[in-house]
């Protein structure tokens, strides 16, 4: 007894002795968490329910600010645009991002190369990514012009400067930039997947394609499940492509709404709408969030158990 | 969550699989297909970059032609010097090199502060028990998805407090605590893969918190603290958000200098400055991803939580 003792009561005093450091060390995260996480976020839901305009006020107006919101034509139109470039861009990236790594994964030569060339606009910003694709794009000295002066007489592509087009030529940018992100993922869950399966298949007779799509693709879930996940929350906040490709225009042609609190926020000072646009956003985002980090969770938790 | 922890065996199989069964013959028809489809899509994704180099090469003259796909009559890099050392923001005619020291004023005390942190956060939540660490870390994980949108306000409001507004420091300070959810997550799956047993021995040592972490865990971290430079260098680098809210007008990171000589200049557009700009502007990140090629892959697989 005296044995199962000693041990216990100097873990027990320096456990004492030491919480003091371990609380110092958290205090930065707690901070962080209770300030910058949580205090934010009521903050803004605060300042949503208030008239605010240049200063904040405080006021209680109720939801006023978010009828406001969503009987404004910016607005309104913000979201249609975000609706119509995540679309385009969620499936474009998933299935080019898909495809590579699947024909990548067929033993080709030259792999790696062709693994940096995908991958390298990953590494470039948005502001950059939406600078090259301007001028890449622009219609007089551009792609058009470069190709009607190789030949092509009548070719037009002009969608960049085209009112109801433009926003797809953001969204092709985007894909440019993240398709080579879904790739590495998809890539790292194609390696994940046994020889045996391939061997079995090839034995059954079933053709390569059929097995990626029926068997390979509900196997790597997960790693499809992240990748829309990280493409969903770049699409809500969408804002430095836009800002550097098209400023938004031609007139609000690429208007988003990350863009729209950036500028009621700081250039026509009315932070109550602004807030309230923000707040949008977030449950838009949690909305996608919670049912994906709960799932996780329990699949989580179910490996444990196994592993105990 | 678990993203971190298979990033090591991924890239373990991706190394030795390919040399487990020999390469087949490239010529049937599958595989002309195969690689004529990866052709045409490295040349898609090489085509902005090719573009970009040969504008930043030509003279005005040549760009007036409209050809963007030809090779530069007599390449010069006069483009180059002007964007590094003369391009207009505005008034000032001080080229994107102002950019570019700002950048790296932000981006070394960011990288370096916000890995401490997050590494500290990792080892306290790996070893130690707390009865609120969870908890917080569960909230902080959550932040990671959080629209910035929703916390631009109240932070502008909360650093014009301290007069950390616009500031250096306080830009770093936001870029620390930005960088908090994924530093951490990192770093705590990492010391989770440490045996307890190493963490046991040096407790009946009579190590204490600090004396375990500067001189146990931090010394065996390099393969994890290479990773997290690498993200935390290339996303700081790369941000334009938080840079052009919280900077202030004197030390506005280079990404946001490159949108304003580009977006808001008045007269004749200089396409070759504007491309040279670009990709001076891009050149950081760039060589940190060839030459960490491996590293940057598995910095992307562990931060993939990464709002």
């Amino acid at each position: 007894m005296a044995e199962r003792e000693r041990p216990a009561t100097p873990r027990g005093k320096r456990g004492l002795r030491f919480n003091w450091a371990l609380n110092l060390a958290l205090v930065p995260m707690s901070l962080t968490v209770l300030f910058c996480y949580i205090g934010t976020v009521l903050w803004s839901l605060r300042i949503s329910t208030t008239s605010s305009r240049t200063f904040p006020a405080s006021d209680f107006v109720g939801l006023a600010q978010y009828e406001r919101l969503f009987g404004s034509e910016r607005w309104s139109v913000s979201l249609q645009h975000l609706v119509q470039f995540g679309v385009v861009f969620m499936v474009a990236t998933l299935v080019i991002g898909f495809a590579l790594a699947v024909f990548i994964d067929q033993k080709v030569r030259a792999e790696g190369v062709l693994r940096t060339v995908f991958l390298y606009p990953y590494a470039m910003s948005f502001v950059a990514t939406g600078l090259i694709w301007q001028w890449t794009l622009n219609p007089e000295l551009g792609l058009q012009s470069a190709m009607r002066r190789m030949g092509f007489g009548d070719f037009t592509f002009d969608w960049i400067v085209t009112q109801d087009k433009a926003i797809y030529t953001v969204a092709m940018a985007a894909v440019w930039q993240m398709s080579g992100l879904v790739m590495a993922l998809m890539l790292s869950g194609l390696r994940g997947v046994e020889e045996e399966i391939w061997h079995a298949t090839r034995i059954d007779g079933i053709p390569r394609w059929r097995v990626y799509l029926s068997i390979v693709l509900p196997m790597i879930a997960p790693s499809v499940a992240t990748a829309m996940v990280l493409l969903f929350l770049s699409v809500v906040k969408v804002y430095d492509v836009v800002v550097a490709m098209t400023g938004g225009g031609p007139g609000n042609a690429t208007e988003v709404p990350a863009k729209f609190i950036l500028d009621y926020l700081f250039g026509r000072a009315n932070i109550g709408m602004a807030s309230a646009a923000s707040i949008v956003l977030l449950l838009t985002a949690m909305a996608v969030l919670a049912p994906w980090m709960y799932a996780r969770k329990r699949s989580e938790r179910r490996a444990d158990r196994r592993g105990a | 969550m678990a993203a971190a922890a298979s990033a090591r065996p991924a890239a373990g199989a991706a190394a030795s699989r390919p040399r487990l069964r020999p390469r087949k013959p490239w010529s049937t028809p599958a595989r002309l297909g195969i690689y004529a489809f990866l052709l045409i899509s490295a040349v898609f994704f090489l085509l902005p970059l090719y573009v970009m180099l040969v504008t930043s090469l030509k003279t005005m003259d040549e760009i007036r032609l409209g050809a963007i796909f030809a090779l530069p009559g007599s390449p010069r890099l006069d483009a180059w010097v002007q964007a590094w050392s003369s391009a207009c923001t505005g008034l000032e005619c001080r080229g994107i090199q102002v950019g570019f020291w700002n950048s790296v004023k932000i981006v070394v005390p960011s990288t370096v502060a916000s890995i401490f942190v997050g590494a500290l956060n990792g080892y306290a939540l790996a070893f130690w028990r707390s009865r609120w660490a969870g908890w917080l870390f569960g909230v902080l994980l959550m932040g990671a998805f959080i629209p910035y949108q929703v916390f631009l306000y109240p932070l502008v409001r909360g650093l014009a407090l301290f007069g950390l507004f616009g500031s250096l420091p306080g830009i770093v300070l936001i870029h620390t605590v930005f960088g908090m959810p994924v530093m951490t997550l990192l770093f705590r799956n990492y010391y989770a893969a440490v045996p307890q047993e190493l963490f046991k021995a040096a407790r009946i040592d009579g190590g204490g918190f600090w004396r375990i972490f500067f001189q146990l865990m931090l010394p065996m971290s390099t393969p994890i603290l290479i990773v997290a430079v690498i993200l935390q260098a290339t996303n700081i680098w790369n941000d334009f958000i938080l840079g052009l809210v919280f900077a202030g007008r004197e030390n506005l990171p280079m990404t946001v200098q490159l949108n304003n000589v580009i977006n808001s200049t008045t007269g004749e557009r200089l396409y070759n400055v504007n491309m040279a700009a670009t990709i001076l502007t891009s050149m950081v990140p760039l060589l940190i991803y060839l030459v960490s090629g491996r590293w940057f892959v598995r910095g992307i697989a562990a931060g993939a939580v990464k709002g």
